[in-house]
């Protein structure tokens, strides 16, 4: 049982072994070959944020064929295919997956639970090295012959390694597989670390539930992702032996161009199976980071208790426990036995349950908050918006009888980039502009930062709001042009047009968010220790930006949970974590 | 995907009864001080030392690679339910490698025994052989994959044999990733005078490691030879 204590008691901080550091003797490995989790943070994110560029210009050059067909003369159906592809494995798994759980679990972990540093630095810096090398794989797909896989991100046998496909007889799928493999090989890695950090390396008093929830979002995330990531890893690996060796695990008998290949007998939908099975608990592993970080920034901004605490906890790990059982809901048109479908859309349905109490959690926790317009609390209040109305539509597609007609038009794109894309996208904007102060020891630009949000916010909206719309009409997705169609009014070319025009705005929006990063670096305004008056541990290590060993000669000692936030008769609006004392006029229940 | 369901069902059972003592029910926002390693709920002395990271560590990877080899047996038995299903023969070798992993696991225990013991001797000779025992295992498992390649059960004959090639390799990769642990560990072994508990540690991770792989190494050994047949014919039942 936990002890009140005299406000004078201080605890002895022993319980927790140190980890043996390993300390760097050199430029290389101080910086390039880091064990340090801060290092290899910094690492992830500029690897993650560089290769979600090449993306994003991606993206641009289908909004610009979308709206001007043919504009560009390089980019004909099969670069379209390309470009999709590699937007979205790039955009979902090695720029949001590597960010929120390379970059800010690597980060945030070992700071907030009161670490030194992860528990097994050396298979952390292989992990990072991994993701780097699938990246290079990744990349290098862009200049082999016959270019990037043209598959679709989802890379559905049989088209995926048929001779049609772009790169699907040459060494873009390969290239692909083979990336993700390594990527995963590397994540598993990462991901024990970040796991048994949270279990084994907390600091004498972190019990789990005074853990912030962003560490229990990056927690959840990460014990999904180590189950849900063999899926992948399992079908990668057999779709590489259908390719280069010839086997048929999803290769049915099957015709091309009047010739007979020598496959036969395997299972197209059992791919399907294996990579939704990972593919759904990837939706929850990029959302839950994101879960957790809003309500830090909610609660730090609003200078107010997070609202349901436990609650947020529970609902946090209900909801990645529901989302293994619904990845079939990616599969409606597959054309699977209704009974199973009815199945798999009463479990989507139920995930909108834990989820929408985490809405109102927020809600409450600013509702009569003092609420500080601060740029990171904008970013989190965007977050919010966005997530409710890309989970609306989200509710829509779970039934399968709305799905169906649904299922292969623009509608499915603009509901998944407002609750996958754009959402998370806004927490980590978010999160950069709170932590980065605590990184880098100065303030991010605050003017540069309200155009870019302001641009990134509204923008989206224009972007997608509109593509509903171009989805409810019927306009199909993975089209490079849609033509002259009778059901497509003349509105939605305008609309396109429209949409392109935003997406070329917002996209340059981010280019002055890179500058601010690049330019605070040296011109910031000096952040001091704790610029935002907050409560968790890393706010309160002896330097900023944190030293080797993050803590200086003795490890903290936590005496309550993160939320702290203007406790009655208490001398300031937030009473650090590692704070001894009671108050005098604190109630039960506040 | 039943398997693989059945097989979170178990992981959710482990994490359900190690949460139940982590004090998920707290009101941490009551709750100020401290006086336990663990936090409320915790009974334990809390100078009493925590299990190693380590063993944490491998006990989270094992349940990774347990996922790994049931997503495979998943994908193995989905396809095993449709029409046109030969089963490969499973040659008799395999049971003479069966027999063999099982004492490259028995030596592995005795090693352990013997680092609990402090006895570095000891230690050594068994740590070598169970080495040996591994590579025996996965030298037998390259000659009966040559044994069927022979009778005509190539990789891409059908669906049954790629199955079989592929998960059989897999498993040989990880008994290979474990020896290179194992060659290791005896390096310790080599270079430290006395059983320190650095080496005792490593000693009982790579045995618990390779009792773990000789589960697996059964339940394949059961799907491929047909005993699971049965299993697989009731868990049919259940779904249709």
């Amino acid at each position: 049982m936990v002890e009140a204590s005299g406000a004078g008691e201080v605890i002895p901080p022993a319980a927790v072994e140190d980890v043996e550091l390993y300390h760097p003797h050199s430029w290389w490995t101080r910086y390039v070959f880091s064990q340090d989790a801060k290092v290899i943070a910094i690492q992830y994110s500029c690897t993650a944020i560089a290769i979600g560029m090449v993306a994003l210009v991606l993206s641009w050059l289908m909004r610009i064929q979308l709206a001007f067909p043919g504009a560009l003369a390089f980019l004909d159906a099969e670069r379209y295919f390309q470009f999709i592809t590699m937007h979205g494995m790039i955009m979902v798994i090695y720029l949001l997956t590597a960010l929120f759980l390379g970059g800010f679990g690597n980060y945030l972990i070992p700071l907030m639970v009161g670490a030194r540093d992860m528990v097994f630095p050396y298979a952390n810096m292989l992990s990072y090295w991994l993701y780097f090398v699938a990246v290079l794989v990744l990349v290098a797909s862009f200049f082999a012959s016959g270019g990037p896989t043209g598959a679709g991100w989802t890379l559905y046998p049989p088209q995926a390694i048929l001779s049609n496909t772009p790169g699907g007889q040459d060494w873009g799928i390969v290239l692909m597989l083979v990336s993700l493999i390594i990527f995963i090989i590397g994540f598993t890695m990462g991901g024990l670390n970040y796991a048994v950090t949270v279990l084994q390396g907390r600091t004498r008093g972190m019990t789990l539930m005074r853990m912030p929830l962003t560490v229990w979002g990056i927690f959840t995330a990460t014990v999904m992702a180590l189950f849900a990531f063999p899926a992948l890893f399992v079908a990668c690996v057999m779709m590489l032996f259908d390719r280069l060796a010839g086997t048929s695990f999803f290769m049915p008998a099957i015709v091309e161009m009047g010739e007979q290949l020598k496959h036969g007998g395997g299972s197209p939908i059992l791919f399907q199976h294996l990579f939704w099975f990972f593919g759904h608990p990837e939706v929850y592993i990029v959302a839950l980071p994101a879960f957790g970080i809003v309500s830090d920034l909610i609660s730090t901004h609003a200078r107010k208790n997070i609202f349901g605490y436990r609650m947020m906890v529970w609902a946090i790990v209900i909801i990645g426990a529901l989302s293994f059982v619904v990845w079939a809901h990616h599969m409606y048109v597959s054309g699977m036995n209704p009974y199973f479908g009815f199945f798999f859309a009463t479990t989507t349905l139920i995930i909108a349950v834990p989820t929408a109490l985490k809405v109102y959690n927020w809600t409450l926790t600013l509702w009569r908050g003092n609420i500080h317009l601060t740029l990171p609390m904008l970013f989190a209040l965007a977050f919010i918006v966005t997530f409710v109305n890309g989970g609306l539509t989200g509710l829509f597609l779970g039934n399968v009888v709305v799905d169906v007609p649904l299922s292969d038009t623009m509608f499915v794109v603009a509901h998944f980039h407002m609750v996958m894309g754009v959402a998370p996208i806004l927490v980590i904007f978010g999160a950069i502009y709170h932590w980065y102060p605590k990184i880098t020891g100065r303030m991010l630009n605050e003017g540069m930062g309200q155009v870019h949000f302001w641009i990134t916010f509204l923008g989206a909206y224009l972007i997608f709001f509109p593509m509903h719309y171009v989805g409810l009409v019927g306009v199909p997705r993975r089209y490079n042009e849609i033509g002259e169609t009778s059901f497509v009014p003349e509105s939605v070319h305008d609309l396109n047009v429209f949409i392109t025009v935003m997406a070329l705005v917002v996209g340059a929006a981010q280019i002055l968010f890179l500058f601010n990063l690049a330019w605070s670096l040296r011109h910031g305004r000096d952040a001091g220790g704790n610029p935002w008056r907050a409560t968790t541990l890393e706010w309160q290590t002896p330097q900023t930006p944190p030293a080797h060993g993050n803590w200086g000669r003795e490890l903290p000692v936590v005496y309550r949970w993160a939320y702290d936030y203007s406790v009655p008769g208490a001398p300031e609006d937030f009473i650090p974590q590692n704070q001894p004392g009671t108050f005098p006029t604190r109630e039960a229940g506040a | 995907m039943t398997a693989m369901l059945l097989f979170l069902c178990v992981i959710a059972a482990i994490i359900i009864w190690w949460s139940a003592g982590q004090g998920l029910m707290s009101k941490p926002w009551l709750e100020v001080g401290v006086a336990t390693a663990h936090g409320p709920g915790d009974r334990r002395d809390p100078d009493q030392p925590k299990l190693p990271a380590q063993k944490i560590g491998l006990g989270v990877f094992l349940a990774v690679v347990g996922a790994l080899f049931t997503l495979f047996i998943s994908a193995y038995l989905m396809r095993v339910s449709t029409q046109d299903w030969w089963a490969t023969p499973v040659p008799r070798l395999l049971y003479v490698n069966t027999g063999i992993l099982f004492a490259s696991s028995l030596c592995l225990h005795w090693a352990k025994v013997e680092a609990v013991r402090g006895r570095r001797d000891q230690l050594r000779t068994a740590m070598l052989a169970g080495l040996a025992t591994a590579l025996a295992f996965v030298t037998g498992q390259v000659f009966a994959w040559r044994q069927l390649v022979a009778a005509g059960y190539t990789l891409t004959d059908d669906a049954s044999t790629s199955f079989f090639y592929v998960i059989t390799g897999m498993h040989g990769l990880h008994i290979l990733g474990g020896m290179v642990a194992l060659v290791r560990t005896a390096r310790l072994v080599r270079a430290e005078a006395i059983v320190t508990p650095r080496l005792r540690l490593s000693v009982e991770l790579c045995a618990i490691y390779w009792h773990f792989m000789l589960a697996v190494w059964l339940v394949l050994l059961a799907l491929f030879a047909g005993w699971a047949g049965s299993i697989v014919a009731f868990c049919q039942q259940l779904i249709t």
